[in-house]
């Protein structure tokens, strides 16, 4: 038993594209055939049973279903007059590695940015948003943890084109407080499944609202059992309501959770992770950013080094690889 | 030289039709008195159709159960009065406010940006009647005979330059008298009306052929002076009068509000009238206040302990600044609701009271080559939205304070207009390749509030951690510091404390080993440790 299915757009959301020039054989078709419009109208959902596979053997069942006026024969439109999807626009992320690695950030799309803690997601976020502002972009961060340091982005970010949207319990009125709490807090009062609705109907509300370059989900300190269940129609209205327009979608997770709604999903990883033996002293050495003789004080963060891999894409069909690429702290200069 | 007047016909009723459009189709009968002796003063036309009349007691209008009874209004008719000057204004600078119900207008030098007197009295009526207001426009040549024709002759007219006394001459002679006067003056008013009935003198033409010296030995000057009226040759400069640049509109209710929807619905009202009231005069508004009066009874007898203090003084008010200039009903009504929802009155509301402080429209003029940025209206809608839904001081835009607090920062209003009208060109053309040049600035993710956490310290220096997240602890396999800041010493808010910035061994997903810093802070005045971020 076989079967012929005849569109496969659950990733683009398009129809199938199928072209009369790619049956030349069956020759007496013309190009307003019924088959064409059938499999346009039924695109997403015929599945002809019993047929066997390829483009001919599936026009010759078409063409017998049409003998058989299982089809009906009015208004085909021939595939080269349908609507051809434009390419993508791709801008920078503000990492040239990150660039060469996939191209740029692609607009009306939805890019995911996943790694574990200190894997840099943060970092490539805030570079996605200091590029963006830069071109004169309005941004719009959802902050999931309240967890974006306001000195981190000064020095890249225009900060008058950044609209932060601070997720979590509500504040008092004195929202930042300036003072070390000297007990014990909760890090989170309110379970995250509120917060995580916040960040939903936040982004609803700013998709709808248009005029973004970059809207960002910040959902890297959510536990990913809390992440997985925003559930995928969620996701599939998020991509819908970015597609066509200028705008691009940013999630940052601790892992992959959109599922086929990204476009562009990157793997982020400390470049350090794959050399540490914490069983091997000498090891410990090589984690160490300067000689351990030093005094403490002596030694500086200056940055680490991130190791992105494109995971995903489904804007072209390169074979997956990685690059490296270095950060630095404001204070090194 | 020309001159316009406008004049709203049946006034009292006028008022109240504007502040209740559905009545248009009712009959509609104005009482005015202290309960139980007040009296029809005016009524529509349809009501009159039906016999109700002025002079009638409200028992009786009451017979006619179609009727619509609305007692006199000043608030309305002051509204009323406001939109009818800024009609006006809305054509000429030099603007005469000769009664509550009409109003006079200098042309002179009107024809080249409205077309002719005709065009302009169109266009005063059609101005009118987006302002809620059926009027009657006449132009003449002289002040007296533009506002006699606009009292006289419903609709437009446009008298020629020398046809004033043919134009008039049909006219009743109380049209002269149709002032509202005091008390007083409209006694004598009334008397000269009964003389000249008397004299078989009904309208205009009779009065402007009676001989002058014997009108004059009958009536003195003040026979003189109507026979002058009612020939059209009557000459007086114009009273010019600034309007004041005052936006208010109220309502007072019969029976008080208690939900916010029927709310809405009066507020729409409101404010399609205050924006048509800032349209006409080619303004917008940046400020809208909203003062409900709230039913004393029950904002004073019952003591809600919750409420805001403006609830207790039975007045309670909530102002809506707007980060740019808007004029859109539609939206004002949203944010209001919004609001109202946000911080209810907690009263029956007795009267609302809207005012709008006027700005000049923003004149901004999108590039074709800049990036398209949020609309204001729909973006002050959206973050009001905002909000609602994570709080009000946690939606904006960030501005770094001057301090070295690591916290010193302040949330404010999110603007997008303002920004490309001050900086765009600047900031719009910004090379983009500037940054590839430069590697990431490592991020911190703060952890607020900082995470409590228990530090083994060895020499001084922290060598193990605990804390409440699991992937938080372990030794510490790298550590750089102590940085010591401090600061506001002078203040109550002091602040001093040890920076350390340390590698932890933490599981990463799938239960890979990985390495994450943090930010370890060791709180000088408290004594106590925290974790305050994380390098990402």
């Amino acid at each position: 038993m076989s079967s012929a299915v005849i569109s496969t757009s659950a990733a683009s959301g398009r129809p199938f594209l199928f072209d009369a020039e790619t049956v030349p054989e069956t020759g007496s078709v013309p190009t307003n055939s019924p088959i064409l419009e059938y499999s346009k109208a039924h695109a997403g959902s015929a599945v002809l049973d019993g047929m066997e596979h390829g483009p001919k053997a599936c026009w010759r069942h078409l063409q017998s279903a049409i003998n058989q006026q299982r089809i009906p024969p009015a208004s085909i439109t021939p595939a080269s007059r349908l609507e051809i999807r434009p390419a993508l626009e791709m801008v920078s992320s503000g990492v040239p590695a990150i660039d060469a690695l996939t191209g740029g950030l692609p607009r009306g799309c939805l890019t995911e940015i996943c790694g574990s803690a200190s894997s840099g997601r943060t970092t490539v976020l805030l570079a996605a948003l200091a590029s963006a502002t830069c071109r004169g972009e309005f941004c719009a961060l959802v902050d999931a943890s309240d967890a974006l340091d306001p000195q981190s982005i000064a020095t890249g970010v225009d900060l008058d084109r950044l609209l932060w949207v601070r997720c979590g319990e509500n504040l008092t009125s004195k929202n930042n407080s300036r003072e070390i709490p000297r007990q014990l807090h909760s890090r989170n009062d309110r379970p995250a499944e509120h917060r995580l609705e916040q960040v939903l109907r936040a982004t609803d509300l700013l998709l709808e609202s248009g005029g973004f370059g970059v809207i960002a989900l910040d959902l890297a300190d959510l536990p990913p059992q809390t992440a997985r269940r925003i559930p995928l129609t969620t996701w599939f209205r998020f991509r819908r309501a970015v597609e066509h327009k200028p705008t691009i979608l940013l999630s940052v997770e601790q892992q992959p959770i959109a599922g086929s709604c990204s476009s562009l999903l990157l793997q982020l990883r400390p470049a350090r992770e794959n050399l540490l033996n914490f069983d091997d002293p000498h090891s410990q050495e090589q984690l160490s950013l300067c000689d351990s003789i030093l005094p403490t004080h002596a030694d500086l963060l200056t940055g680490f080094e991130i190791k992105a891999e494109l995971a995903l894409s489904r804007l072209n069909r390169k074979p997956a690889y990685s690059v490296m690429f270095p950060t630095r702290t404001a204070w090194a200069g | 030289m020309s001159f316009a007047s406008i004049y709203v016909p049946n006034f009292p009723v006028a008022a109240a039709l504007r502040a209740e459009s559905e009545l248009q189709a009712a009959a509609l009968a104005i009482l005015e008195g202290k309960p139980p002796l007040e009296k029809v003063i005016a009524v529509n036309e349809k009501a009159g159709r039906m016999g109700i009349a002025p002079g009638m007691t409200k028992a009786q209008a009451e017979l006619c159960t179609e009727i619509a009874l609305r007692s006199r209004s000043a608030l309305q008719e002051s509204s009323a009065h406001a939109a009818l000057l800024d009609c006006a204004q809305s054509f000429s600078p030099c603007v005469e406010d000769t009664a509550c119900d009409t109003v006079l207008l200098d042309l002179a030098g009107m024809e080249s940006l409205f077309g002719s007197t005709s065009d302009i009295s169109h266009a005063l009526s059609h101005r009118a009647a987006a302002l809620g207001l059926a009027v009657n426009v006449a132009a003449a040549s002289n002040p007296d005979s533009a506002v006699l024709a606009a009292r006289g002759f419903s609709g437009i007219t446009v008298i020629p330059p020398g046809k004033e006394a043919e134009q008039l001459r049909r006219l009743p002679v109380k049209v002269l008298f149709a002032d509202r006067l005091e008390k007083d003056q409209k006694e004598q008013a009334d008397r000269l009306l009964e003389t000249l009935g008397r004299w078989g003198i009904h309208d205009l033409q009779a009065l402007a052929a009676l001989p002058e010296i014997a009108l004059s030995e009958r009536l003195g000057q003040k026979g003189l002076r109507l026979q002058e009226l009612a020939r059209g040759s009557s000459s007086r400069t114009l009273v010019p009068m600034e309007p004041p640049m005052v936006f208010v509109e109220e309502i007072e209710l019969e029976h008080p509000i208690v939900l916010l929807e029927p709310l809405a619905f009066l507020l729409n009202r409101l404010l399609e009238q205050l924006c048509a009231r800032l349209g006409s005069r080619a303004l917008a508004t940046q400020e809208l206040q909203l003062t409900l009066t709230l039913d004393s009874f029950h904002s004073s007898d019952i003591d809600y302990p919750s409420l805001p203090s403006q609830v207790k003084s039975s007045l309670f008010s909530r102002t809506l600044r707007l980060p740019l200039p808007m004029l859109d009903a539609k939206v004002f009504l949203k944010l209001l609701q919004l609001d109202l929802s946000a911080h209810p009155p907690g009263a029956p509301i007795m009267k609302i009271r809207l005012a709008a402080e006027p700005a000049h429209p923003r004149s901004a003029q999108g590039g074709l080559f800049l990036p398209p940025s949020p609309e204001p209206e729909k973006l002050e809608l959206t973050l009001t939205r905002i909000a609602g839904i994570v709080g009000e001081n946690k939606v904006g835009a960030v501005e770094l304070l001057d301090t070295h607090h690591p916290e010193g920062f302040r949330m404010r209003r999110f603007a997008a207009e303002m920004i490309r009208k001050t900086r765009g060109e600047k900031s719009g053309v910004a090379e983009p390749g500037s940054t590839k040049e430069k590697s990431a600035v490592t991020a911190l993710r703060r952890f607020r509030p900082p995470l409590c956490a228990n530090v083994t310290l060895k020499d001084g220096q922290p060598v193990k951690l605990i804390c409440r997240k699991r992937e938080i602890q372990g030794d510490v396999l790298w550590k750089a510091g102590p940085w010591r800041f401090s600061g506001d010493w002078w203040e109550h808010e002091a602040w001093s404390r040890d920076e350390w910035d340390i590698a932890l061994q933490n599981e990463a997903s799938r239960g890979a080993v990985a390495i994450a810093l943090y930010r370890l802070v060791h709180d000088l005045l408290g004594g106590g440790w925290f974790v305050e971020g994380m390098y990402d």
